[in-house]
């Protein structure tokens, strides 16, 4: 059926057509449209039996989805930001019980300073946790991936993180094409855990393992996400079959096939480039883009065939390792390994900065002609900077960082001291 | 080393289950126990904690018929029972981390709902324990325990309380108690071991969340112990079941005391027995004769700094105006005026 709703309505919905039998969550800005929409449900009686659990912290949400997932409950909860960072050592517990939890990561900045506007940091943050991550384009991707999530959790007995970007996809209002029940319930079968909680049948589930058995229990995980890369474009496939159209898979070029230069990027950043994409074919530049949908595991090969015959990738990027550069063009450069192009990498969109299409066209054409430099943060105030760092030079009192470059470029504020 | 052997009768049941009538006896005594907590584990000798949880498991294993799932905290009573692909334990069970045993609790009872609405039961039939250690419930794991309570989720909460962090090397938990010797409350300085006025009263604080049920037992009345834990079982929402249990490698204790101090400390008036409901504190188990506390700390190498030549009697008059106090809070005392 096609409505006009709310990213975040969009997915509650989508979720609750799955059954999710547990759903405990935190609230979070850019989340809790999400959850909200979800509680309605189950209040209401549409969305039965279901438990919804209110908890005490991201924290508790994460343990409580890996009791009930243990106990054989389809489980589900979401979160963004600092709540992502304050349930870490729930989240890599369950992926390493695995457990098929599915979570939806509004992705926000994370402090400090303390924001709530969207960029990547957070799910990067978690790339190494042994969930699987899967980026949605559009609010119809988001609700579209949240039923291949649970359908390639449960199969894998793995956790799926999708993400989504917040407030750009959560709270916009868009058209989407919501599936029918029976469609969903012909998509996706009764979860059966491979492991459970039984009084017919006790397990230990949890206990600890030393060095004799550690390596091949880890290793085994990342066996397990190698299959999936297998899986997610088979899922996509016979999610086209049931719902007839795409969605998800592990990558997706577009105007990709003879393009001199490719742009990878992750999430809805990759709509505003197809637009730029366009825009410069229509000058006669050879270029296109490449979505990653799937970030882990890391579709290295699809990657590296996507970008082998071109000449130039620029990896645009809502996510920063300090001390480092780009993140995900660290994983698109391994997928280079010996393929001679030239790489470049643009880290944009921070804590909620716009990504227009000027500034784009701009990095984009300094690109195309080798004049980027290979790490470059679009839109950044150079002068902010550098005055920041000469008054740090003159003076060893200057106070917080964010105070003192606002206070610079002019947001008044009276001093409280 | 060799004990003095005494006869005395120390409570109604020490008598022996052979003289008790069948429902009296623990459920230890008899061939159908479950064993949940199997032998085979690698606690130390006399470890209050192993006892604890063997008997109360087993008591909620009793009540439920077997239909029993437990989540259990990191700590001892999770590393001595389950290195894989050993396990001691018979009943479905699960470690996830530190500081979430309620929390995964409170999960996998929602998740029991569920199956039972589907099923079309007006309740659950499997019910769910959480437990853990001092650290694990009144530190690290608070939070979960606290929104577990206020949301009255159905599980039974045990906290196994040896009064400090023993599985990674005995240090200061917020149970300790004060003048305690741990290996981060040295017994250096002028206020040697564990500070006084710091520490909280978990039991009180479930009490103060006003859920169906909070008792507090201890290793050395196990019939006390199994009626509780029988007891929380037989009532919906969440409940709390604080249970002393000495350590007798972390307290400096020998692993034959372990049941004396934990009589001990109930006699002296340094841990009151006593079951809540909804809010209110219903019962209090009497003491007979008030012990002194010296008796209680004397038998233990973490108070070792208190006695002696260069000793702090102050300290131990301190200790006692503690417990002195719980006897007059919480009326422990059995005849008026017997202080
Ligand atoms: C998040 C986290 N912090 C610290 C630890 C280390 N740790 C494991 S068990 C333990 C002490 C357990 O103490 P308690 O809960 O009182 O149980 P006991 O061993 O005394 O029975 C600690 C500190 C951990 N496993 N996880
Ligand atoms: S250290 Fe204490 S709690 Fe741990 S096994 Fe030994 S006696 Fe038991
Ligand atoms: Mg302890």
């Amino acid at each position: 059926m096609i409505k006009q709703i709310e990213g975040s309505q969009a997915v509650a919905e989508a979720v609750a057509l799955c059954r999710p039998e547990v759903i405990c969550a935190y609230p979070i800005s850019p989340q809790t449209h999400i959850v909200e929409g979800l509680g309605a449900l189950v209040k209401s009686g549409e969305l039965v039996p279901c438990e919804f659990l209110n908890v005490e912290s991201e924290f508790a949400a994460m343990s409580v989805a890996i009791g009930s997932s243990a106990a054989g409950a389809r489980t589900y909860t979401a979160t963004a930001s600092q709540g992502l960072l304050f349930m870490v050592e729930a989240v890599y517990n369950a992926s390493g019980l695995g457990l098929p939890i599915v979570m939806t990561v509004a992705n926000r900045a994370i402090g400090a300073p303390i924001n709530i506007w969207n960029d990547h940091s957070d799910s990067m943050s978690q790339r190494d946790c042994g969930w699987i991550q899967l980026f949605a384009e559009s609010n119809q991707e988001a609700l579209d991936l949240h039923i291949q999530a649970f359908k390639l959790a449960e199969e894998m007995s793995m956790p799926v993180m999708v993400c989504m970007d917040g407030f750009i996809l959560t709270h916009a209002y868009e058209q989407v094409d919501m599936p029918e029940q029976a469609q969903v319930d012909a998509f996706l079968p009764p979860y059966e855990p491979r492991q459970v909680l039984d009084p017919a049948d006790p397990v230990s589930i949890g206990a600890m393992v030393g060095p004799e058995a550690f390596m091949e229990v880890r290793y085994l995980a990342h066996a397990k996400q190698t299959m999936a890369l297998d899986r997610i474009p088979e899922i996509a496939d016979e999610f086209k079959e049931v719902f007839g159209r795409d969605a998800g898979g592990l990558v997706r070029g577009y105007r990709i096939d003879d393009a001199e230069t490719i742009v990878v990027a992750l999430g809805s950043v990759v709509g505003t480039l197809e637009e730029t994409i366009d825009t410069l074919r229509a000058e006669g530049v050879k270029i296109g883009v490449l979505s990653i949908r799937c970030f882990r595991p890391f579709p290295m090969a699809a990657v590296r065939a996507a970008l082998a015959r071109t000449a130039r990738v620029v990896v645009l990027e809502k996510s920063f390792s300090v001390g480092l550069g780009g993140i995900v063009s660290t994983d698109v450069r391994l997928a280079m390994v010996r393929i001679h192009v030239r790489g470049y990498t643009v880290v944009a969109g921070l804590g909620g900065r716009p990504i227009t299409q000027d500034s784009l066209l701009r990095v984009l054409r300094l690109a195309v002609a080798d004049e980027l430099k290979n790490l470059t943060f679009l839109d950044l105030d150079w002068d902010i900077v550098n005055r920041h760092l000469a008054r740090e030079a003159a003076s060893r009192h200057t106070g917080p960082l964010p105070e003192a470059l606002l206070r610079d470029i002019g947001a008044s504020a009276p001093r409280n001291r | 080393m060799t004990q003095p052997i005494k006869f005395y009768q120390t409570g109604t049941f020490t008598v022996g289950n052979r003289l008790l009538p069948e429902d009296k006896r623990t459920v230890q005594s008899s061939i159908a126990r479950d064993n949940s907590l199997n032998s085979g584990h690698r606690a130390c000798q006399g470890c209050g904690e192993a006892l604890g949880a063997r008997y109360a498991v087993d008591a909620a294993m009793r009540a439920t018929e077997g239909q029993l799932i437990a989540a259990n905290a990191t700590g001892c009573l999770e590393v001595f029972s389950t290195p894989y692909p050993e396990t001691s334990w018979q009943l479905p069970w699960i470690h996830s981390l530190f500081g979430n045993a309620a929390a995964v609790g409170s999960g996998i009872a929602a998740a029991l709902k569920v199956k039972a609405a589907k099923a079309g039961l007006p309740e659950a039939v499997t019910r769910v324990i959480a437990q853990g250690g001092d650290g694990g419930t009144t530190d690290i794991g608070f939070g979960c325990l606290s929104g577990m309570f206020e949301r009255n989720d159905d599980v039974l909460y045990i906290c196994y309380d040896n009064e400090g962090y023993m599985n990674t090397g005995v240090q200061r938990s917020s149970a300790t108690p004060p003048a305690a010797r741990t290996a981060t409350t040295q017994p250096l300085g002028p206020e040697p071991g564990a500070e006084f006025g710091k520490g909280k009263n978990v039991p009180l604080i479930a009490v103060a969340h006003e859920i169906p049920y909070v008792a507090t037992a201890t290793v050395a009345d196990l019939h006390d112990l199994e009626a509780k834990v029988e007891k929380a079982m037989s009532l919906r929402g969440a409940r709390y079941l604080h249970v002393f249990v000495p350590c007798p490698l972390g307290w400096g204790a020998a692993s034959c005391d372990t049941i004396r101090l934990a009589r001990l400390a109930r006699e002296t008036g340094l841990f009151p027995v006593f079951e809540a409901e909804d809010g209110e504190i219903t019962a209090v188990t009497k003491i007979r004769r008030p012990v002194p506390v010296d008796e209680y700390l004397r038998l233990q190498k973490r108070y070792a700094h208190l006695f002696g030549a260069k000793g702090h009697p102050e300290t131990i008059a301190r200790i006692q105006a503690m417990a002195d106090k719980n006897i007059k809070r919480f009326g422990l005392l059995d005849v008026e005026g017997a202080a």
